[in-house]
């Protein structure tokens, strides 16, 4: 084991009486990739910010290369080699790459006058040294997420680091882009260069890191060398209880001749996207639509929601045709659907809990055109404590909470509307484990108590297995396989998936 | 770096000079007049305040904020300093211009304390301090015009001052004013202030992301108090150098000018979100309104049509970067 570069002793941060850290004790080693893992809100970014000097702590020790360090202050901790890449990058969209990645080293240097030669010859060296190819003239705002991630990790390499923080870095990247980022990440460390890489993605943590540090509410419950976690260890350390994965069971009523489905379509076909679909949900079922991006899963439950009116074939209702021309016919015949991307499509970020949630609902609540405030009222409320939501009240904005929290909200709307059939869409996506449980959980739920009819979508694997009983595989449009999830495993879909390409 | 981004830069305004020339031709098509160096010196002359201002008020929208106080700002620094002169009976040039960009420096002061302090919207502030100036200069200095016969003469005859002087048919001259000198200097300086040193594109970097220069070190509330001292100070030197070229000082002077300043910046190019913008292409988008303008005279049409035309010159020159800068996002 080679020496330690930075050592956090019993570090604890307050904020007005709130402990954010509470003896907190982090040890990264020279040139070891080091996994720093917990759940949204655990203290994560504020111990970052105390090592980038942000913040200051009330209480602990700094040392770096052996020898305490008494107050970092930001400009101390760059001197020192620490480096972060933050989630958003920090860069200038409206600047070349080139003078992106200049920026630093010649704001270091205390220059007044800017010497564009300089800025290429450090841009060139700064591209050289990661050993990638980017194009110095273009605007940082016209690459892709990756090339971002790129610019960033250069730039950081720039300034002489010694360990470079990498706050959730691969959240916005797909799968290959991942592998990308991991070779350069390896390759950073051949050159002696420590690595925090920040994530509550425990599939990636196990895959790159040396030593993995587990926090959770501002305290270290759990280190050591990566070969003594797995991803049941991890997820324990970071939500504090066992998240047990019992598959969904359905058991299809005696009489099936006389309850019509919850939902069906016979022959349904949108040309372009999908044809011939059959497709029938029954009350109490949960549903997994599987596929690749482009198969057309996502179109079809669109026009599930009435967003594709020009569909042929028939939709029937528990029994009843219903014509589905837009998302308001849809919502009357009991549809509701959770889009991919709820933050731009699902939600007003900048309004309240309570105005998310009764935003399908306001109808209902305004028999002669005026709200009924204090029923509003009490259906937020009796919502937020049915959903678990953490808030203190119903007039907290929604882009303050979670991510887990938000889906709730999401979710929250849609029962209000006593829909009947539930479309979800990615329900999980860029959520934490902790809260990933509670919304399989309620999801479930739902589908016992209320008799929901459940059709999800997504790509997380594992997802479906555990919460639907039976998948579909759609490909090109259609419909090729079908199977029950008691019987299935994993490594089943996911290579069935790869066959498809 | 050069390559491209030059390549861009000179591309947008490119189209910008192309666009400038074709309404050259069409506008010398229809009235042939246009093209006589008397009417292209005058317009030139035209140029200078509008200009000027149009400098500072780019500078503050590459930051990514807005102006409409330095209308406020310029009439009060023309205003008080004119006044100072004849009270103290005053007769130089170099010193008043110099006290005029100080009083306008320490307005937009106001402005960058209020935005960098308490974080405030720049139309905002700026909208307050500039109906406050005005109010102030008006209910406390005075309301009365100072006309030719009060006038320093030293500042009218330093206007007058030309560069080239043309003898005309009808036996008199037409001169190109050397006040364009002044604001080709002035444009240079900026030029070189954004382009080549680290304030500059702080400035840039201000706009792209507050936040993220912050982290890179940029000290902003230096970016700021620079960006909004150095557009004040150009605002008060504008006011006193237009005072000096029309021979009066009016206190109620500039009144709607904003709009036309703004709709120049607009139209050369600059971005209302902030982060792009040059002053060659501000340069060209000034010329450009002063030239639509001054035609509009020209062909008689009435003064009331020709704030519909600069409004619809800023909502189609705003539609089109707005465009521009969105498709850069994609």
């Amino acid at each position: 084991m080679s020496e330690s570069f930075i050592e956090l002793r019993n570090i604890r941060k307050e904020f007005s009486g709130m402990v954010a850290l509470d003896d907190v004790s982090l040890n990264i080693r020279k040139g070891e990739i080091h996994c720093l893992a917990g759940e949204n809100g655990s203290g994560k970014s504020t111990l970052i910010k105390v090592m980038s000097g942000v913040y200051q702590p009330n209480g602990g020790e700094i040392w770096i290369d052996g020898k305490p360090v008494g107050k970092l202050s930001p400009i101390e901790s760059i001197d020192h080699g620490i480096q972060v890449i933050y989630q958003d990058f920090s860069l200038f969209g409206n600047l070349t790459v080139a003078e992106n990645l200049a920026m630093n080293v010649q704001l270091r240097e205390k220059k007044k006058i800017l010497n564009w030669k300089r800025v290429r010859q450090i841009a060139t060296e700064a591209v050289h040294r990661l050993g990638v190819n980017l194009d110095l003239d273009t605007e940082v705002e016209k690459l892709p997420t990756a090339g971002k991630q790129l610019v960033a990790i250069a730039r950081a390499l720039m300034s002489d680091a010694r360990l470079i923080i990498m706050d959730e870095p691969t959240t916005a990247l797909t799968g290959k882009e991942v592998e990308t980022l991991f070779r350069i990440v390896r390759d950073i460390q051949a050159r002696g260069i420590a690595i925090l890489f920040v994530s509550h993605k425990m599939r990636e943590m196990l895959e790159i890191s040396e030593h993995i540090t587990v926090i959770r509410n501002g305290s270290k419950v759990a280190d050591g060398p990566t070969s003594d976690f797995d991803e049941a260890l991890i997820s324990r350390h970071m939500t504090g209880t066992d998240i047990t994965t019992e598959p969904y069971v359905w058991t299809a009523p005696a009489d099936t001749t006389t309850t019509p489905p919850r939902i069906e379509a016979r022959g349904l076909t949108v040309d372009g996207h999908f044809e011939d679909i059959d497709l029938n949900i029954h009350a109490g079922e949960i549903v997994g639509l599987s596929g690749l991006l482009g198969s057309g899963r996502t179109e079809l439950v669109l026009a599930l929601f009435g967003m594709l009116p020009g569909y042929q074939g028939k939709i029937l209702v528990d029994g009843v045709e219903t014509k589905l021309s837009s998302p308001q016919d849809a919502i009357a015949a009991g549809v509701a659907y959770v889009p991919e991307d709820r933050l731009s499509e699902g939600l007003f970020l900048t309004q309240g809990i309570d105005r998310n949630m009764l935003s399908t609902s306001y109808e209902r609540l305004a028999p002669s055109m005026i709200i009924d405030r204090k029923r509003a009222d009490t259906l937020v409320d009796k919502m937020i404590a049915e959903m678990q939501i953490a808030t203190t009240s119903g007039k907290k904005m929604v882009n303050e909470l979670s991510g887990g929290n938000q889906q709730r909200v999401v979710l929250a709307r849609w029962l209000l509307t006593d829909a009947r059939v539930l479309i979800l869409n990615g329900p999980t996506v860029g959520v934490d484990v902790g809260s990933k449980a509670e919304i399989h959980r309620k999801i479930r739920e739902l589908s016992v108590q209320k008799g929901l009819a459940v059709l999800m979508i997504s790509d997380d694997v594992p997802e479906l297995i555990q919460n639907c009983n039976r998948i579909i595989m759609m490909h090109r449009g259609r419909f090729t396989d079908e199977m029950a999830c008691a019987e299935t495993s994993d490594g089943q879909i996911s290579s069935l998936l790869r066959t498809l390409k | 770096m050069t390559g491209n981004k030059m390549a861009w830069l000179r591309k947008s305004e490119v189209v910008i000079a192309g666009i400038l020339l074709l309404a050259m031709i069409l506008i010398g098509l229809v009235n042939p007049a246009f093209w006589q160096l008397d009417n292209l010196f005058g317009l030139l002359r035209s140029n200078v305040i509008i200009g000027i201002m149009a400098l500072g008020v780019l500078l503050i929208m590459i930051s990514g904020g807005i102006d409409v106080s330095f209308p406020a700002f310029a009439v009060a620094a023309m205003y008080l300093t004119i006044k100072g002169m004849l009270y103290f009976d005053y007769n130089g040039v170099v010193l008043p211009f110099v006290a005029a960009a100080t009083m306008g420096a320490l307005l937009g002061c106001l402005n960058a304390f209020f935005v960098y302090k308490f974080r405030m919207i720049p139309l905002i502030v700026t909208l307050g301090t500039a109906s406050m100036v005005r109010g102030f200069l008006l209910g406390v200095v005075g309301t009365s015009i100072i006309n030719i016969n009060k006038m320093p003469d030293v500042l009218i005859d330093f206007a007058k001052t030309d560069i080239i002087t043309l003898p005309q048919t009808d036996g008199g001259t037409s001169g190109l004013t050397a006040m364009v000198l002044v604001y080709f200097v002035l444009a240079a300086l900026l030029h070189f202030v954004l382009r080549h040193t680290m304030i500059g594109r702080g400035v840039y970097a201000l706009g792209g992301d507050a936040e993220a220069a912050s982290r890179a070190g940029f000290d902003l509330r230096k970016v700021i108090f620079f960006i909004y001292c150095v557009a004040g100070a150009l605002a008060g030197f504008a006011g006193l150098l237009h005072s000096s070229m029309i021979w009066l000082a009016n206190p109620r002077d500039f009144v709607g000018l904003e709009l036309d300043v703004i709709a120049a910046v607009v139209l050369g190019g600059a971005s209302i979100f902030g982060g792009r913008g040059s002053v060659i292409g501000t340069m060209l988008g000034v010329f450009m309104l002063v030239m639509v303008k001054n035609s509009l005279i020209i062909m008689k049409i009435d003064t009331t049509w020709q704030r519909v035309a600069v409004g619809v010159i800023i909502v189609i020159a705003t539609a089109i970067t707005a465009w521009r800068d969105n498709r850069a996002k994609a």
